[in-house]
Parts: structure tokens; sequence; C-alpha cells
């Protein structure tokens, strides 16, 4: 009994890891601070106060938070298969593509109609995407990191192309000034296909929100995503089947589990959910595409998923943190007047993400000593 | 004699060992409480016990891999403090563990030099060691190719491997923990003969081990352990194996299970012609013909690596046939997949359960489901149905007795006898008609052997099951198997009813006589 006890005081520190690796990577970056030569507790208040402290901060945070939220839980659910899916890029750029495609050219749509269109395009999107590497590793075993990668580029290049081909028109003021576009962008979605800003969502109900707000209807969508993988993962036999796959194929295969037909689903749904970061960085903020947007997301949805410990809920909450970092670190950068860099925040979240594995190992080893003395 | 192998290497010789009043607390459990043991040269001392009772722990403890809260040991009579497997080393005390410790893709003799210094410092000396090895193998009969890769070797000569490189580093005292388990009836037969002929000359073993009748056959004196208590010491020759069973597990042991008469039905499982390629692309079934009854056990018997686990693979699903035809219910199933030969009445006990029967990560509960966890009452559509899956989790749980604190449980809590259990509970309550059990007591205790045995019987009975019994022990198919059948590199060599052969009719069928033609 008395052992019982220990081995959960143990999982439940494995559960707390991430928050032990949080305040070591803060401890980290105090240092950091310092070598810069400014105050840490003074860095750290700016950083934590603005982004929490009033409605504006908490919005600019969700508006962050929100795609990671949809590539932490990609690489997530496949890793619940055991699938690595750093295709994570990939999948944004085509399920956003996709979904900027329908939100332009079927412009005469009502709302009600375009608006669940789009989305639906940005999960096939992504879905389409993760496909490829899903079938080639259940039929032939083709390992899922390299095909996940180079399909990566592909989407770069492909939805490059495309661009290009969609082009928006160059406006009069540009004409007039004879220059050219630099950025290539698509045309703008139809006003139907936009999603509302939270900004308009609390007007309706006489809450004061910052108009300028970019936190929009996509964090809601986020949210039922990550309740959506919670119930599949474990209340389906669905999500019992992918589980035991990425536990144990064998013990799964001599179960009856067809193994493959659960890799590919898992990464179909997987690119889904990556393909839906189209919704806040599309639909709810830029309403055309523009391949900077997405830049590093998919990416970061693996620190994300690592921090969240591949639960839905950690990953809401892990994609929140980094939400804090990156607009708090912004805020930090004006306050200091450059001299702390907005790359802290990048540093403070290696750390995060080299912290997390080493103390998902201690624990690790610490429960294994445990087990073998008794 | 032992002055042999001092020329080759230097060896530390162990006249006496004696621990004495030795105890060791794990958080829980008091794992060895004020144990007295003693072994003195020429002599294989026995530690016998049940899974859980100490026995590992007290050699770990001798070998310096834990140490003890409390207690002294002596090793010729001198008190001494082992801090670790080095330590006992320079003692001349070696361990050869049971789950093997080798590379296997280096060499034996790279294996043995692994960690040893060069004698020639910065460079390797391998040509040194080989011989050295060579001369060792001759003087003890430890067969082996010093220049033969390991993965080469079959699981008999990777032991003699571990041996050697114990006896390499100067040994004269061997810790054997369970040797026997993961070796054939010959290979035993063989490696007890080395161990006699290596006591002969002066070597002392500490043999850990359940199997009452090697125990018998190899020791000079036993020890048997339960609870992390010595309930006795005694002389082999006054034992005997029922003796024994009732120290180790404290209480009186079946150990011949009743095998009750029973109606044979239909046919319930037929093999027709089955070829089968092996991993390596031989065939490693070649035209095998079975027929299995409901209501009858038919033992697979053969030497391990006859191509058995092929054709447990091959009734499962799991591996293709290249010809022939596999019935079941006499409908064709050839080519079915496992989930279509599950539903249609098929439970498998595979051979490696903690690889291929279990997911270890998930708990109690989910491990009971596995197979039919798409089907009501555990499926409502697509959920789960938590609900009805708790009801018969615990149901199962308490008929096949399975202890664990509750149904969340993570299964690798589970000792290897409740894991086995679980598996049991799954497969049976399926209400199996064709069950196929490989090596269905590889590894268990006594305690567990004897319950999985007399669930096989029983199902027998109760649900008409036919079931293909596939061991490599021979004494299980005899006590459980209504028919055997002798299987030699991929062919059946004859089959007969249990009460109508001799061990020695068996015995030459399994080295590759076909039965028409035993004299």
């Amino acid at each position: 009994m008395k052992a019982a006890k220990k081995i959960d005081y143990y999982s439940f520190l494995e559960k707390i890891t991430p928050l032990i690796a949080v305040i070591f990577a803060l401890l980290v970056g105090a240092i950091v601070i310092v070598i810069i030569g400014e105050d840490p507790i003074y860095v750290y208040k700016i950083l934590f106060s603005n982004a929490i402290s009033n409605r504006d901060g908490w919005g600019n945070v969700l508006f962050r938070a929100t795609p990671l939220i949809f590539t932490g839980l990609a690489v997530a659910f496949a890793f619940r298969c055991g699938l690595f899916n750093i295709g994570g890029e990939g999948q944004v750029y085509i399920g956003a593509f996709l979904s900027t495609w329908v939100g332009f050219t079927f412009t005469s749509l009502p709302a009600f109609i375009l608006i669940p269109l789009c989305i639906l395009a940005a999960a096939a999107g992504g879905a389409l995407w993760a496909a490829v590497p899903g079938i080639l590793k259940a039929k032939k075993g083709v390992h899922e990191v390299i095909v996940t990668i180079m399909m990566n580029w592909i989407a770069a290049s492909l939805t490059f192309f495309l661009v290009l081909k969609y082009k928006a028109p160059e406006t009069e003021t540009m004409i007039a000034a004879g220059v050219k576009q630099m950025i290539p962008h698509t045309k703008e979605i139809a006003q139907a296909a936009r999603l509302p800003r939270l900004y308009d969502l609390f007007k309706s109900i006489n809450i004061d929100f910052p108009s300028y707000n970019q936190v929009n209807v996509s964090f809601f969508i986020a949210i039922g995503v990550a309740i959506l993988a919670y119930y599949i993962l474990w209340k389906t036999n669905l999500g019992y089947e992918i589980r035991a796959v990425g536990y144990n194929p064998l013990a799964a295969e001599y179960g009856g589990i067809s193994v493959a037909k659960n890799i590919v689903l898992a990464m179909v749904i997987s690119g889904a959910f990556a393909g839906l970061v189209g919704t806040n960085e599309v639909m709810g903020f830029k309403y055309r595409w523009r391949q900077e947007l997405f830049t590093g997301l998919g990416f970061n949805g693996i620190a994300v998923a690592l921090l969240g410990k591949n639960h839905p809920l950690g990953v809401v909450l892990a994609a929140i943190l980094f939400g804090i970092l990156n607009y708090g670190g912004a805020i930090v950068n004006i306050f200091t007047e450059g001299r702390i860099p907005r790359e802290l925040i990048m540093v403070l979240q290696a750390v995060i993400v080299i912290f997390v594995v080493i103390s998902d190992e201690i624990v690790k080893r610490l429960i294994v000593k445990r087990r073998k003395l008794t | 004699m032992i002055k042999n192998s001092s020329k080759i290497i230097n060896l530390i010789k162990v006249e006496t060992v004696e621990m004495r009043g030795i105890v060791k607390q794990f958080p829980g459990v008091l794992a060895n409480d004020h144990i007295n043991f003693d072994v003195h040269v020429g002599e294989v001392h026995t530690l016998l016990g049940e899974n859980g009772a100490g026995k590992s722990t007290l050699m770990k403890i001798l070998y310096g891999i834990y140490h003890q809260d409390e207690g002294e040991i002596y090793v010729n009579g001198k008190l001494v403090n082992i801090r670790s497997p080095l330590d006992a080393i320079r003692l001349g005390i070696g361990m050869v563990h049971q789950h093997f410790m080798l590379v296997p893709t280096l060499t034996v003799a790279e294996n043995v030099a692994l960690g040893l210094p060069s004698s020639r410092k910065f460079l390797l000396d391998l040509d040194m060691v080989t011989e050295r090895i060579k001369e060792l193998v001759k003087i003890n009969g430890l067969y082996v190719d010093p220049e033969a890769k390991v993965w080469q070797l079959s699981v008999g000569e990777q032991q003699r491997v571990e041996i050697l490189k114990v006896l390499y580093r100067g040994a004269s005292l061997l810790i054997l923990d369970e040797p026997t388990a993961v070796l054939t009836p010959q290979e035993v037969e063989e490696l007890f003969h080395v161990l006699r002929s290596m006591i002969k000359r002066g070597y002392t073993i500490i043999f850990i081990s359940h199997k009452l009748r090697e125990v018998l056959s190899l020791s000079n004196r036993i020890t048997i352990l339960r609870d992390g208590k010595v309930v006795k010491t005694l002389p082999a020759v006054e034992a005997t194996q029922e003796k024994l069973a009732r120290l180790m597990v404290g209480r009186e042991v079946l150990l011949q299970v009743e095998h009750p008469a029973v109606k044979l039905g239909k046919v319930a499982l037929a093999l027709e012609g089955i070829w089968v390629q092996g991993d390596e692309g031989l065939h490693a079934l070649r035209g095998i013909d079975l027929e299995v009854h409901s209501g009858e056990i038919l033992g697979i018997a053969g030497v391990s690596g006859n191509g058995q686990s092929e054709l447990a693979e091959v009734i499962a699903g799991l591996r293709k046939p290249t010809q022939g035809k596999v019935f079941i219910k006499g409908i064709n199933v050839t080519n079915w997949s496992p989930s279509q030969l599950l539903d249609y009445g098929l439970s498998y006990i595979p051979e490696e359960r903690m690889r291929d029967g279990v997911v270890q990560e998930f708990n109690i509960e989910e491990n009971l489901i596995l197979k039919d966890h798409i089907h009501p009452p555990y499926a409502k559509g697509i959920f789960m149905n938590f609900h009805k899956i708790g009801q018969e989790s615990e149901r199962l749980i308490k008929n096949f007795d399975i202890r664990t604190p509750s149904r969340y449980t993570s299964l690798k809590s589970l000792s290897g006898g409740n894991i086995q259990k679980l598996i049991l509970a799954r497969e049976l309550s399926r209400k199996p008609s064709v069950l196929v059990a490989a090596q269905p007591t590889r590894g268990l205790d006594i305690s567990a052997t004897e319950y999985v045995h007399r669930q096989l019987i029983e199902q027998r009975i109760k649900l008409k099951t036919a079931t293909l019994l596939i061991s490599d022990d021979l004494d299980e198919i005899l006590s459980l198997a209504d028919r055997i059948a002798v299987i030699y590199e991929g062919e059946i060599m004859g089959v007969v009813k249990r009460n109508e052969v001799s061990v020695e009719e068996l015995g030459m069928m399994m080295g590759g006589v076909h039965k028409d033609n035993i004299p």
C-alpha cells in the first residue's frame, strides 16, 4: 500500500513537470536578463502584467494562442498514435490556402454557408496534406518524419506559386505611385467568409472591449477542437484503437486492430487540426493568405504539445503560456526601448522545452528506480 | 582441474560465503527479513521461492547491486563490504542474469572483452582474448565459437557466453538467476551437465529457481524463501517435489492437474497442407495437417524454434500461408484478418505476452476489453460504454482472481502471473470455439502455473473449446493434452494419444524421427 502511494506521488510529479520546467526556464531567463544588464523582476513584471492584467492583454494573448492550440493539438493527436507529425507547417499552408480560395471564390454565398464551408476547407486541406505521409507510412513503412518535412517544402512552394496566380490586384494608390506589391498575398476573402471578432460579440452584450483587438471567434473553434480531440481519444473506440496502436502496435494487431487504418486516420485528423489555423489567421484576422502569417506555427506546435504532455487541456494551457510570452515579450521590447530583444522570448521557449524533456527524463528514471526497488 | 583454469585466467578462489541476518527494506516491502544463507566450495546451493519471495534481492545484495540495510557478509571467513558488482568480481563472485546482457552485433570474444582493460593498453587484444576463451571452452565444455557474432547464436549458446564472461573475470562462485527459464529441456540438460562438471573442478554455484524438478536434479542443498524469510534449508536428498512445493507456497499444491475425460465434439480447427515462410524467408512450416476437436486439448510438443511460433501466428491470421488452408468450424478462414478471426470465435494467448498480449501503458480495464472494444456491450456506436466496461472488468477481476488494487491500476504494476490471468480472463470470457495457447506458463511461478492449467482444463469442459496448446515444457503437455502432435523442422512427426505414448518415443519424434519409423 505504501509502495502504491509512492508511485502515485511520482505520477503526480510526472504531471507537474511542465510547471517545474517553466519555473526553471524563467530562472534561466532571469540570468540572461541580468547579463544584458536589466532587472529581471522589472522585466517579468512588465511581461506578465501587460499580458494578463487587462482585457486588451488577454485578447492579444488568446489571439496568439489560438493557432498554437491548433498546431499543438495536431502534434499531440498524432503522437498518441505513435506518430511524430512535424509537417504542421505544410498542413497549415495548404489548409489555410484552401480556405482562402473558397473564401474569395464563392463570394455570392451567404455567411451561414460560406463560413462553415471555409472552415471545412481549412480542415480538409490540412487533412489531405497529412494523408500522404499517413498512407505512405501505413502501406510502405516510410518514416513519417521524412515525408512530413518534405511535404512542408512542397506546400511552401506550391502555395507560393498559387499566391502569384491569385495575387491581389494592385490598389489605385499603388498604381499612381508606380510601386509594385512587395509581399505577395492573395485577394481578400468575401465579407461573408469572415469570422466576427470578440469585440463584435462583446459589444452586442454591452461588455467593454477594445475594438482594435484581433482575438476572434476562431479561439472558440480552437477550444471546441481541443474538447473534440479529448472526446475522440478517450471516449470513442477509434481513440482507444489509436492509443493502443501508439503504445504497442504489436499488441494492437494481435487484438484485431488495423494498425495501418489507424495510422492514416490519426494523420488525417492531425492534419485537419493543423489546417484549421486558417480560421484564425485568414478568416478572423488578415482575410487573405500571406505566407509570413503562418511561418513557424507548425514547429511551435511541437513545443506546445511537448509542454502540454500531449493532452488537449495541457496543449491549451501551453499555447496560452506561449501566447503570454509572445505578447509580453513584444511589450517588454517596447518598454525597455529594445534593450531586451523579443528574441529573449524565443530563448525562454527553447529553455522551457529543454527543461520539460530533462525533467520528464528525471521523473521517468525516478519511477524506474522505484519500480526496480520494489 | 581448477588449476587448469588458473593458468589461463587469474582465478579468485572462494571457499565459503556466509550471509548473516540480511535485512533489506524497500518502500512498503520487507524484501529480505533477517536471512541467513551460506554456501561452500564445490556445492550447488539453490534458492527456491515464488516470484517476490526475495531470492533475487538477496543475490543482488551479494553481487553488490543493492546494499543491505542490516547484516553482514563473510567471504572466506572475512567480513566484507560489497559496494558494487566490481567489488563482488574482485572477491571472485560472478552473476549470470536471467536476461542476457550481450551486444548482438559483436562477436563472442568482443562481448567477453567488453569493459575489461586490454593487455595492450590502447590497442585491442582480441586475439589473446579469443585464445583464452577457446581454452576456457575446452576445459569447461561450454561449447561456443568465440569468433561467432552473438546474434547468430541460439539462446542456449548465448547463455554459455554469459557464463564465459563471468569465468573470464576470474569468478569461482557463480550466481545463476533462473538460468533455465529460457532454455529447452535439451538445453537445460546440457547446461546441467556443464555445471556438474564445473562443480567437480572446484567451482561453487548458487542457483535461483522455482522449477522443482530441476532444483532436485542439480542441487546439493536447497534454501526455501517465502515472503522474505527463510522457511527452511535442507539437503536435496531429503526433499521431494511435493515437499518443496508445500514449503514454497505455504500450502498443499496439486502438481498434477486432474484431467477428466471429455467427449469429443466435431472438428473445430483444421489445418490442411499449410506451408508458411518464417522471418528468414525459409519455410518454417512444411505441409502441416492437424485437426482439433471441440472439447479437446491438442498439445504441440517440440524443441523450440521448429515452427511453433509460426504455427500459432498462421492460425491467428498474423502470418499468411503460402500454401494450404485453415478451417474453423468447417469454414475456410485462410487469409482472414485477425479481427475477422477474433469475431468468428478464435482466442489467442500469445507467446510473448508482454509484447503481443497487453498494452503496458493501458490500465487493467482497458486491457481487458482489447479485441472486443468495438462490440457491445463495451461499445455504444462509436463511443465506449464505460459503465458496462467497468461492470465487466470488475466481474473478470473477481472471477479470474486478478490481484490488483483497482481496475484503473496501470498494467505495469502487475506481476507476470497476474498479467497472464488478465489475458486468460480476456480470452476465455470471449467464449472461444478455438483457443491457441502459446507457452501459456512460461516464466510463471508455481501458483500461477497451477492456476493457468486449471483454467485450461476447466474451459475445455465448460465451453467445449478446441485448444491448441503449444509449449516447450514437455511436462506441461503431458499433464494437459488429450492428444500430442510433435513438430520437427516445420513438419508433424506424428500425432499420438497422451496415454498411449512414452516420453522416450516423444523424445525421438522431437529429434526428427517419424512416428512410423520408431521401432
